[in-house]
């Protein structure tokens, strides 16, 4: 019966058992998030300069980056490394590096999109008044750059986001994993537990994503120039 | 004119892009108080001459003085430089994220680390003068071509600039809105700004000029007062030049 399965999500732990495992993703998310835009406009700003080899070196980084499905960049990290130099990373430690790696790239090409988009003139405008290049950067340009940027960045983190339920394949206990051992220790008194507990994930997702993703579009209009 | 006070001075300017000479030993002295206007057709290096004389371009050969002290290819003193040379862009350059009052106060409280008290009340009391004093909250989005220029008149002038350099500023406005800010302009004159100014509006060049100084093919081919430049000028290249603003009745 249907609604028997839904029981199976306020029986014992089990309910903060799966907030636990979200907490586990939100760690694991937030922290790469937090990582990968902090370097990532450190990276949009190198790929700026005019040096063609920074400019090659950083096309193949993100190219790569980009090719790369991030399950397989997680398996390279987590048992790559281990089999190649004997380094032994904890699943959490391999999937922060994964996501700021490709975070980084992502929020990278994203911060050079938005800075290109500048025109010349408003640094000339600012030259024109006497500011400092570090003036016109700190009052003019990056101002500027971050009302383009935070919507297409706030677009990056939600991906993210959703993207660590792949860590359950490296082992890390996250939300998906909790709800898949729920599940199993259910299979046989509550078949219907699945579709509870899958549908409970979507809701936290939900939850957790969708507030974000109005914010974006909320500061889009209102920044509209 | 050499008796008084001379605010800029070019000497023997050389400015090349790789090969191509864009500006040929240009020699020319400004005073104090003094409108001089440069004229010539497209491409002859009017705009580039006022983007070296603010350093928004490295010079080759030559110097540049501005009250004595030379300001051409100080790289690293450039912006303190430009402190002093106030300079209006053709595509009305606002800072679209900052409100009209934001925009002025920028280089006066950033760059030249005045009171922001004070800067507000000289940059309102030059906004009640081009009439903009009631958009100073609002964004530039939110006005006219001419109303953006004015503002960025009274961005260059708030600096105190000891002269004003004004690149085509009414190129892109429709033309009713040009007389707004060329009236603007000619006020400015009045009061005794030094200024340079590029433009392609002969009547106006002709009313506002102390000085024209005609520039062909990256050379300085003429010097003149306006009435004389316009009534009687002196080489065929100029003649050649001002025939294009007249027109032979067609029918």
């Amino acid at each position: 019966m249907q609604d028997l399965g839904i029981r199976v999500l306020f029986e014992g732990k089990n309910l903060v058992r799966l907030l636990g495992g979200l907490w586990v993703t939100l760690q694991i998310s937030l922290l790469s998030v937090a990582l990968s835009i902090l370097l990532g406009i450190i990276l949009g700003m190198i790929m700026n300069m005019k040096n063609p080899v920074v400019k090659v070196i950083t096309r193949i980084y993100l190219e790569f980056v980009r090719i790369m499905p991030q399950l397989v960049l997680l398996f390279l990290v987590y048992f790559g490394l281990t089999k190649a130099f004997g380094i032994n990373l904890s699943g959490e430690v391999s999937a922060v590096i994964v996501f700021t790696i490709w975070g980084t790239a992502e929020m990278g090409d994203l911060v050079r999109g938005a800075l290109q988009s500048i025109p010349k003139h408003q640094y000339e405008s600012g030259r024109a008044i006497g500011l400092n290049e570090f003036q016109i950067y700190a009052h003019i340009i990056i101002p500027q750059t971050i009302r383009r940027l935070l919507p297409l960045a706030i677009n990056l983190v939600t991906r993210m986001i959703k993207t660590t339920s792949l860590i359950v394949l490296i082992g890390v206990v996250e939300m998906v994993k909790v709800g898949q051992q729920i599940i199993e220790s259910n299979r046989l008194e509550v078949p219907s537990a699945a579709i509870w507990i899958y549908a409970f994930i979507f809701f936290l997702y939900f939850i957790v994503c969708y507030p974000i993703s109005r914010l974006s579009v909320r500061l889009e209009k209102k920044w509209k120039d | 004119m050499s008796k008084k006070e001379k605010i800029l001075e070019i000497k023997h300017l050389k400015k090349n892009y790789d090969d191509t000479v864009v500006l040929n030993d240009i020699n020319i002295d400004v005073c104090k108080g003094e409108v001089v206007v440069i004229l010539g057709p497209s491409g002859c290096g009017k705009s580039t001459l006022l983007r070296c004389i603010n350093g928004l371009e490295t010079i080759q050969e030559g110097e540049i003085y501005l009250s004595g002290e030379k300001i051409s290819n100080q790289d690293k003193k450039m912006h303190l430089v430009r402190q002093k040379v106030g300079m209006v862009f053709q595509s009305y350059d606002l800072f679209p994220h900052l409100t009209i009052l934001d925009n002025i106060l920028l280089g006066p409280m950033k760059a030249q680390h005045r009171e922001k008290k004070e800067v507000v009340v000289e940059a309102e009391k030059l906004l009640e003068r081009v009439g903009l004093l009631d958009k100073k909250n609002a964004y530039p989005r939110q006005l006219s071509g001419g109303q953006k220029q004015r503002v960025a008149i009274v961005r260059a002038l708030c600096m105190h600039p000891q002269v004003m350099l004004f690149d085509e500023i009414t190129a892109a406005l429709d033309p009713e809105m040009v007389r707004e800010v060329l009236d603007v302009m000619l006020e400015l004159a009045k009061e005794g700004s030094t200024m340079v100014i590029v433009t392609h509006e002969m009547q106006f060049a002709r009313a506002i000029a102390d000085r024209i100084i005609f520039l062909d093919s990256s050379k300085l081919v003429e010097e003149s007062s306006p009435e004389e430049f316009f009534t009687t000028p002196k080489t065929e290249r100029a003649k050649q030049f001002l025939n294009v603003f007249d027109f032979d009745i067609a029918k």
